[in-house]
């Protein structure tokens, strides 16, 4: 038998919403799949079993608030192997283990909810227009889907709020709407100065940083695109990931983690990718396994994860399975960036704004396209030379465009 | 396809980015990710809608001929008169 816990997607969680159900007493559930939606300060997450089994007992009503590591839902592991190790092992993240007594019996497939729980009445509606609804004070219960096999969207809820809104007649603005804004505002806030405070107190940083010369990276990139459709166009920011990992690769020591005192270097190369919210804030998923992705197999999935970080459907590991990260605000004007490392995580690479530059280079002044890239490291787990083999090794790789 | 129909599709591309901005009320001549906060991923998302409603693809070295309104309705209303209907 298995618990499936309220998961931590990272450093700064202590508490978590169980917002909805995917799943009944009774179903076959395989690792990987999403069964309950959970909000954090962060926003909404979609929450992955670790397990095989069918769901025994959901214990958890939805709408609870509950601490980081709280049971939500005991599973029957029908003769599987015990509960897979964590994807990352030694990680401090509340993970369903198996537990001890065998004493409860496997619920066979088909077995109606147990009673004790009356598992809640699921209205067929996306978990953010579930949310949408609650920040408009729209009645989940009224509103008619339009999306496929009658799920409420987004859109729905909206139109209800706006029928809402012109019957009733209403000048003032939804009263709820304000303070939901402000909520959402000072949670995202006090979670990012929990992570970022104990970074600063725990980590000791050290900063190195370097000029890219990105003249060759750009034109390769250009040529690209020129025979590309719109679609299947590359960003320079996706370039720049890509040669991350390239280069993490041959510094492997700057991609893993720093967790009781012991620095645990990680095989998988997943980059947490700092996204600015439009309301305010900022969250890392994780890109997973960025060195074996192509530059279109990239380009696609950082296209997914901005979306779904807007729609709120992130999934919990890519919450939970960053290795390091990388923030870009080559969108602003800003040249150099020196991040907050995010722990466990020990290093986290910034990128500023190409632009150009005076260049000296051989004995030549000229001018070229340029960007500073930043290493913020933990002085625990590497040291400055290290970290400039690093830098060193992604300049190379930004080099040589054809071979990222 | 009317200025009116194009005005549609581009003001219905930046709701979709920016879905808390009214685009309405950017000036024609103000820099539209620079006014309503898009970084680069959101506005290529804007103009692959764009060319996909209207049938434009703009290349990567016009990008900066539609940072503005005035210049991004420009540029379609050219592409689109050249376009055999």
């Amino acid at each position: 038998m298995g618990e499936f816990r309220m998961p931590s997607l990272g450093a700064d969680m202590e508490m978590g919403t169980l917002v909805e159900w995917m799943v009944k007493p009774g179903d076959r559930v395989s690792r990987g799949d999403i069964i309950a939606a959970v909000e954090t300060q962060k926003g909404l997450f979609e929450v992955e079993n670790y397990d095989n089994g069918v769901v025994q007992e959901l214990l958890v009503q939805p709408g609870t608030e509950v601490p980081v590591g709280t049971v939500l839902a005991t599973l029957s592991s029908e003769g599987m192997a015990p509960a897979a190790a964590p994807a990352v092992p030694g990680r401090t993240v509340a993970m369903p283990v198996p537990a001890a007594e065998p004493a409860v019996k496997p619920v066979p497939a088909l077995s109606p909810p147990q009673p004790a729980v009356s598992a809640p009445k699921r209205l067929p509606i996306s978990p953010s227009a579930r949310k949408l609804a609650a920040e408009l004070g729209v009645e989940i219960g009224a509103i008619p889907g339009t999306g496929p096999h009658g799920v409420i969207q987004r859109a729905d809820v909206e139109r209800a709020a706006q029928e809402k809104k012109a019957a009733v007649q209403a000048p003032p603005p939804p009263a709820a709407e304000k303070p939901a804004a402000v909520d959402y505002q000072s949670g995202m806030r006090q979670a990012i100065a929990a992570a970022m405070s104990r970074s600063n107190r725990e980590i000791p940083h050290y900063y190195l940083e370097t000029a890219i010369d990105m003249s060759a990276a750009l034109s390769w990139l250009e040529g690209e695109n020129l025979k590309r459709s719109i679609k299947d166009r590359i960003l320079p920011a996706v370039f720049l990931l890509k040669a991350v990992a390239r280069a993490l690769a041959e510094v492997p020591e700057l991609n893993g983690f720093w967790i009781d005192n012991r620095h645990q270097v990680q095989e998988s190369v997943n980059i947490g990718f700092a996204i600015s919210l439009r309301q305010g804030g900022l969250i890392a998923p994780a890109i997973h396994n960025v060195d074996l992705l192509s530059l279109d197999e990239l380009m696609a999935a950082t296209r997914d994860l901005i979306s779904r970080t807007r729609s709120g459907h992130l999934r919990s590991s890519e919450m939970t399975d960053a290795t390091t990260t990388v923030t870009n605000l080559g969108d602003l004007g800003v040249n150099t960036v020196y991040g907050v490392i995010y722990p466990p995580q020990v290093a986290l690479i910034g990128f500023g704004r190409i632009s150009e530059r005076p260049w000296a280079e051989n004995g030549m002044l000229g001018v070229r396209r340029a960007v500073t890239a930043t290493l913020s490291a933990d002085h625990r787990a590497t040291d400055g030379h290290r970290g400039s083999l690093f830098l060193e090794a992604l300049n190379r790789h930004l080099q040589d465009p054809e071979n990222l | 396809m009317t200025d009116a129909q194009l005005e549609e599709i581009v003001f219905r591309g930046l709701r979709q980015i920016a879905p808390e901005a009214d685009p309405t009320v950017l000036l024609p001549d103000e820099n539209i990710r620079a006014a309503l906060d898009v970084d680069s991923y959101d506005f290529l998302q804007f103009l692959i809608a764009i060319s996909e409603e209207t049938g434009v693809d703009i290349p990567e070295a016009d990008y900066q001929k539609v940072f503005t309104l005035a210049g991004l309705f420009r540029y379609l209303s050219a592409a689109l008169a050249k376009k055999p209907s």
